[in-house]
């Protein structure tokens, strides 16, 4: 039997029960309709005012990512030779670089960059950390052993470090970006993984695992089936955080010089042209550097958001 | 309780040193020493650059096997840690960027531990209150804003409060500058300079800790022996400083092991914004000019300081914790 029927069975045979206490207890069963648990988690999300207003903040910034391009009058590597460190004017909105670049035209595109970063490297990295995790924890004895050794030399060497070495030696300016979410996500899954691996533990005593074991389900399919599933609240909220982890590792290496590369634009290689001249030219750091924390402070609102929202023992949702 | 810190300490030993390891293969085979001389203009005589690469064990066609057992010698026979392509002495390059580095970092650390922890437990006891929402509020903000932006703000703020008052209060461009002649002068120039650096490495560590000692101090500020200490007559302060405070710093003393490695990052950052002469500031520059063994050198400096605040982080959690403690 596949989880799915015992599911619809169990649905159905509650369904049979609260139908029957309808028939019983009426003005009870008025008084606390059923919700179901999707419906819970939603109208708990929603009642969370800052989580609230970062959605909102996250799809106003998507959009402009998208379509902004199209209305913006100037393309982000465009070079304007009659302004160069021009202040904000009606012809340049948020003033130009020292090379003569629209900030705004620049901003927008270093934000789709760090946005599309940002959600690939989280989906990749908790991708990578449930296996590593689920794995080690499943199998135990020494593969498990293994796993947590990994985790640990992974641990200990500063991933930054890493990438930057590995950026300067290998990208070029076609292939930086992807080289970036890549190694963004291989050196960014051993704290998820920890944690998957120790709420597998427990999960791995349970019954139901047992029974799916002596049916001979194999064990990539109890992990993906009935594993996954039962922590996939915290992945979710992980996923979400991960996104700002990811597009502030992401900036901070551009910063540095060692990630996107020119002609391609990220909100670090904006910030770190704006850094030299920020005292007399404020206008090229301000900007990118007021939409980094925007964005960021948006995608923690929504992770905090949702982990109140999922966790059943969460006070601070307020009732049901 | 000694044989459980010494298994631990053997544990980090050994892992530092594959760390180190990987580190020297990683950058060996993705930094090439040649190309920094390729650019030169008369171009070098090919065999007196190979010659030179050799000396400094950066030569690309010697196998990377061989030049890793010649670095290996060299650190543990004569405490040598190599070359620069440039032919600068490792040693002497970081000897004195270690002791900045050290002193950013302790300071940062240790500071931001301290505030961290008592923002989040006093805001946990004021929760909801208007303290509180100001408090999480900041700390957000500052878990949001990457260092080197925090930096970067700080040096605006700063500049505009020197312009405004007419006096230079804020410095903040490297480790030390011009001071007067008065008793003391060096010394205050110095503190000067590193005011900023950990304000900002403080409020980093401090702004994420807060967040975490918070949400530990609320679930055991709910905890039944904290209100039996408080109904067998305890005052609130004690009740909440003895019993619920000592049982929340348990899982930060583990947290704090691994935000070290954070720290190192923070201190990088901090380093590069504020013109710090510091090993952050070299290892950034090292990558830039392709110098292999300053990379490998910034990694042990690194790991060092992780492990031993590893080593720090065991053994308050087995002071604090009796179950580790007997176990």
């Amino acid at each position: 039997m596949t989880k799915q029927n015992s599911d619809a069975h169990a649905t159905s045979s509650m369904a049979v029960a609260t139908d029957e206490s309808l028939a019983t207890t009426p003005e009870l069963a008025v008084a606390s309709r059923r919700i179901g648990r999707r419906r819970l988690i939603v109208r708990r999300f929603l009642r969370n005012r800052l989580a609230l207003v970062g959605s909102c903040g996250i799809l106003v910034l998507v959009l402009v990512a998208i379509i902004g391009p199209f209305f913006l009058p100037w393309a982000y590597d465009a070079v304007d030779s009659r302004a160069f460190l021009a202040p904000p004017s009606a012809s340049h909105w948020l003033g130009t670089t020292q090379v003569g670049r629209d900030v705004l035209a620049m901003t927008v595109h270093g934000m789709s960059r760090s946005l599309i970063i940002g959600f690939l490297v989280a989906i990749m990295q908790t991708a990578i950390s449930c296996a590593m995790g689920a794995t080690a924890a499943y199998f135990g004895k020494w593969t498990e052993r293994t796993i947590m050794w990994v985790i640990d030399l992974f641990q200990i060497i500063p991933s930054f470090l890493v990438i930057a070495v590995l950026m300067k030696g290998h990208s070029n300016p076609s292939n930086s970006w992807i080289l970036m979410a890549l190694l963004l996500a291989a050196w960014g899954w051993m704290m998820t993984a920890r944690v998957v691996r120790s709420l597998t533990l427990s999960l791995k005593q349970r019954e139901y695992i047992l029974a799916a074991r002596y049916m001979g389900l194999s064990p990539v399919k109890i992990i993906i089936r009935h594993i996954l599933p039962n922590i996939s609240s915290l992945l979710i909220v992980d996923l979400t955080l991960g996104v700002g982890y990811a597009i502030l590792a992401e900036t901070g290496l551009s910063f540095l010089g060692f990630g996107i590369m020119a002609p391609d634009t990220s909100l670090g290689t904006i910030i770190s042209e704006g850094s030299r001249l920020a005292s007399s030219y404020p206008w090229i750091f301000a900007t990118p550097a007021i939409i980094l924390v925007f964005l960021v402070m948006c995608v923690n609102a929504i992770g905090d958001g949702l982990r109140d929202a999922l966790d059943p023992n969460s006070q601070s949702g307020g009732r049901a | 309780m000694v044989r459980y810190v010494l298994k631990r300490v053997v544990n980090y030993v050994v892992m530092l040193f594959l760390a180190v390891t990987g580190a020297f293969f990683l950058a060996a085979s993705s930094l090439n020493a040649r190309s920094v001389y390729a650019v030169r203009n008369p171009p070098l005589d090919p065999d007196v650059l190979n010659n030179m690469l050799y000396r400094w064990n950066l030569n690309d066609n010697t196998p990377l096997l061989e030049r890793y057992w010649v670095w290996l010698k060299g650190v543990f026979l004569h405490w040598d840690w190599g070359y620069s392509p440039e032919g600068v002495w490792i040693n002497d390059a970081i000897s004195t960027k270690m002791w900045v580095s050290l002193r950013l970092l302790l300071i940062g650390t240790l500071a931001g531990i301290l505030v961290g922890v008592l923002v989040g437990a006093w805001t946990a006891t004021r929760q909801y209150k208007v303290s509180d929402r100001v408090f999480t509020g900041l700390a957000l903000l500052i878990v949001c804003t990457p260092s080197f932006v925090l930096g970067i703000a700080t040096q605006i703020v700063a500049i505009n409060i020197n312009r405004l008052t007419g006096v230079s209060i804020f410095e903040f461009v490297g480790e030390s500058g011009q001071h007067g002649s008065f008793p003391g002068a060096i010394f205050l120039d110095r503190l000067q300079h590193l005011l900023l650096p950990s304000l900002v490495l403080m409020a980093m560590g401090a702004a994420q800790l807060s967040r975490i000692q918070r949400n530990l101090m609320l679930d055991s500020l709910g905890e039944d022996y904290v209100r039996t200490a408080r109904a067998k007559g305890l005052p609130k302060s004690k009740a909440v400083m003895r019993h619920a405070l000592r049982t929340a710093l348990i899982p930060t003393g583990t947290y704090v092991a691994f935000s070290v490695v954070g720290m190192v990052t923070g201190a990088t950052y901090t380093e590069k914004v504020f013109s710090f002469p510091g090993m952050g500031a070299y290892f950034v520059d090292s990558v830039s000019r392709m110098n292999v063994h300053g990379v490998v050198a910034f990694t042990a400096f690194a790991g060092v300081s992780v492990v031993v605040g590893a080593i720090l982080s065991d053994i308050a959690v087995a002071l604090l914790d009796p179950r580790v403690r007997l176990g």
